[in-house]
């Protein structure tokens, strides 16, 4: 790939368009994404910041990588802003990833406390990448309350079904000035590459990494994966697959002036 | 009056007790009735139990077949039809397959985490008369209430151990373990742990509010039995008799702002499947009415007496609480699941693989013990246990037995916001 395609966040320049998710941590989950996937960038849920007394998920996380703390558990602005504040205390820096649900069943992203806690952030200082359900009004608004990136997901967490909001994410890559990153739901690799055709900025991935039966395979996958989706886009995918069958003979031929 | 062969009549009772004790227990017109509320219990609007006591009463589980099994089984979403029919007889040939779907749902839900807590009994004060509990009112047994600085010990050694999650029990007596008693407990409890839960009689909204605001977040209390009419012959005096009352618990603690809470049948005290059936639609339909509240569900049992096959043919077997397990997994992937110490460790250590999801540890029952079951320190001065426990390792122990076991234990999962 071309050491020029840097992906700019929040003033950051990385190289990886691979961002690990934080659903299901281990240390050869974080090795794996870090060496095979190239991830630069962890999540990180900051309810579970630590899970065993001198086996703290920081110190599994090398230097060079970004952190990007979440705010899973908040279920409105309020508790969002609240969490994200202390992650910072903690030494997290100032990358958040805003997720608020309001719905234990499906865990979708309540869009409307999401601009609200994006807006009291971004004002705060924090480079705010906000999780949301895939809806023009929604990211505009994020955009205007200081987001440097949106988050949309390809289909429910958990459900491994892909990209199941395509379209919708594809008026948002069109449409919206700043990244759009695919988060929840990607099951595979291809998954990947195509959101990365399409012009998704990067993608987050967790559960299908961990649950692979080799994750530093699977992390290659990935990292694979992403590069040539990368790749496909930067190139121009032709318009003819893209927007469906045309006649080798141009249609407007006959035009003479 | 003769002693009759169900109830323990201490010899440490006074007359007039003990004449009390055989009249609610012989004579069912001399108790109170227990749908009715007492006074300062608060009665809010809600149809919740109308609808669950309607669905359980009416259950025919009989009436369901493999065919209808294997539906619910292959069925995307699970309807309440589907979760009848796993919780019939006929789906019994159909465990595997009921646990092969329950563990995809509970993967996808949870990944591979399993959540390990402990729980602090504070207090075994009790005023409430329920045959089957060694904390009855009538019951001899050393009673204790710990003090404040009694408890911040417990929860330093607890702490120390590397808990991070506990859950707070009284026995069930507001004279002796009052509000603003178990409101100190909790703040205590924030300075040491990540997330308290707490298991005590149940209370009116703005007392939920109040423990909130004091540090808890999580509030459970079991129904024991959805069938009223059982209720009615088990706990015979107290203010858990009012079974609306308690029913309504969870409903309340969330108008107090909690963050969650817990559900469930003591199952084997009446018709097993129709109490699995009113545990899981409790939580189902407050998860339609409150989509921000997580929900988890506990499955304590009485356990089969041998040679009881005869007699109560509804005995809960390993299998059945399999079965129970897998059905609620599949009905409500989102729930947690809490597997008790009553179960021995093989049960908790197979069914943690395929639907539960979250397990306690280093338990103690008793009162004020930690010293001496976590540290080896002996201390006379102790309150009696509530039951005997079935899995005593500690909390290092099963943190490395489910590490090892392929899963990732998680010691809380919660910000006090």
């Amino acid at each position: 790939m071309d050491n020029k395609d840097t992906f700019i966040l929040g003033g950051k320049e990385f190289k990886s368009r691979f961002i690990l998710g934080s659903g299901k941590y281990s240390m050869e989950l974080i090795k794996a994404a870090v060496e095979n996937a190239g991830a630069e960038i962890i999540t990180l849920a900051v309810r579970r910041t630590n899970t065993k007394k001198n086996e703290n998920i920081l110190d599994y996380i090398p230097d060079n990588v970004t952190l990007l703390p979440n705010t899973s558990g908040a279920r409105d602005a309020k508790e969002a802003v609240r969490i994200a504040r202390m992650s910072r205390e903690l030494g997290c820096g100032d990358f958040v990833k805003i997720e608020i649900m309001r719905d234990s069943k499906y865990l979708l992203p309540d869009n409307a406390e999401t601009i609200k806690a994006t807006e009291i952030l971004a004002g705060e200082g924090f480079v705010v990448l906000p999780y949301m359900y895939p809806d023009i009004y929604a990211a505009r608004s994020l955009v205007d309350a200081g987001a440097a990136a949106v988050m949309p997901l390809a289909s429910p967490i958990g459900s491994n079904k892909g990209l199941a909001t395509k379209d919708f994410i594809q008026i948002l890559i069109d449409e919206i000035d700043i990244p759009v990153i695919i988060d929840a739901g990607i099951g595979k690799p291809s998954q990947a590459c195509e959101a990365m055709e399409m012009g998704a900025a990067a993608i987050m991935a967790n559960t299908a990494i961990a649950t692979a039966g080799d994750i530093p395979v699977m992390a290659g996958a990935f990292k694979s994966a992403i590069e040539a989706g990368r790749n496909a886009y930067l190139a121009g995918l032709g318009r003819v697959l893209e927007r469906g069958a045309s006649a080798s003979d141009p249609l407007t031929g006959f035009l003479r002036d | 009056m003769a002693q009759n062969q169900f109830f323990v009549d201490s010899d440490k009772l006074s007359s007039s007790a003990l004449e009390h004790k055989h009249l609610i227990e012989n004579n069912p017109s001399a108790r109170t009735n227990h749908m009715e509320y007492l006074e300062g219990m608060e009665k809010i609007s809600s149809d919740i139990m109308d609808k669950v006591l309607g669905e359980a009463g009416r259950f025919d589980y009989n009436k369901y077949n493999a065919e209808d099994v294997k539906r619910a089984i292959n069925n995307e979403t699970c309807s309440i039809e589907d979760f009848k029919a796993l919780l019939s007889p006929a789906a019994k040939p159909f465990l595997e397959e009921m646990a092969q779907r329950a563990k995809a749902e509970t993967s996808k839900h949870f990944g591979n985490t399993v959540y390990i807590f402990t729980p602090l009994y504070i207090a075994n004060f009790c005023e409430n008369y329920c045959i089957y509990c060694g904390f009855n009112c009538y019951n001899d047994i050393n009673r204790k209430k710990l003090d404040m600085q009694e408890i911040e010990h417990e929860m330093k050694i607890i702490a120390d151990s590397g808990i991070e999650e506990i859950l707070m029990l009284t026995g069930e007596s507001r004279s002796q373990s009052n509000i603003e008693y178990i409101g100190e407990a909790c703040k205590l409890s924030r300075k040491y742990f990540r997330n308290t839960g707490l298991e005590i009689y149940p209370v009116n909204s703005d007392e939920y509010k109040y423990l909130h605001e004091c540090g808890a977040d999580y509030v459970t209390v079991f129904q024991e039995t959805y069938d009223a009419d059982k209720y009615e012959t088990l706990h015979l005096t107290g203010h858990k008799r009012v079974f609306p009352y308690r029913f309504d618990a969870q409903e309340r603690a969330i108008i107090g702002g909690m963050r969650g809470v817990g559900i469930s049948a003591l199952l084997g005290l009446a018709d097993f499947r129709k109490d699995a059936l009113a545990t899981a639609l409790h939580a189902y339909y407050l998860q339609r009415k409150y989509p921000h509240v997580e929900y988890s569900l506990s499955c304590p049992r009485l356990r089969p007496i041998i040679n009881n096959d005869k007699i109560n043919p509804l005995d809960i077997r390993e299998k059945e609480l399999c079965q129970v397990l897998c059905a609620y997994r599949i009905f409500l992937p989102y729930v947690g699941i809490t597997i008790s110490s009553r179960e021995q460790k093989h049960f908790r250590d197979g069914i943690v693989k395929i639907a539960a999801t979250k397990i306690s540890a280093g338990v103690s029952t008793g009162i004020g013990d930690h010293e001496s079951k976590y540290n080896g320190l002996e201390d006379e001065n102790t309150g009696d246990e509530q039951f005997e426990i079935s899995d005593s390792r500690s909390f290092d122990e099963m943190y490395n037995d489910m590490a090892s076991e392929g899963l990732q234990p998680v010691l809380n999962d919660y910000v006090y916001v």
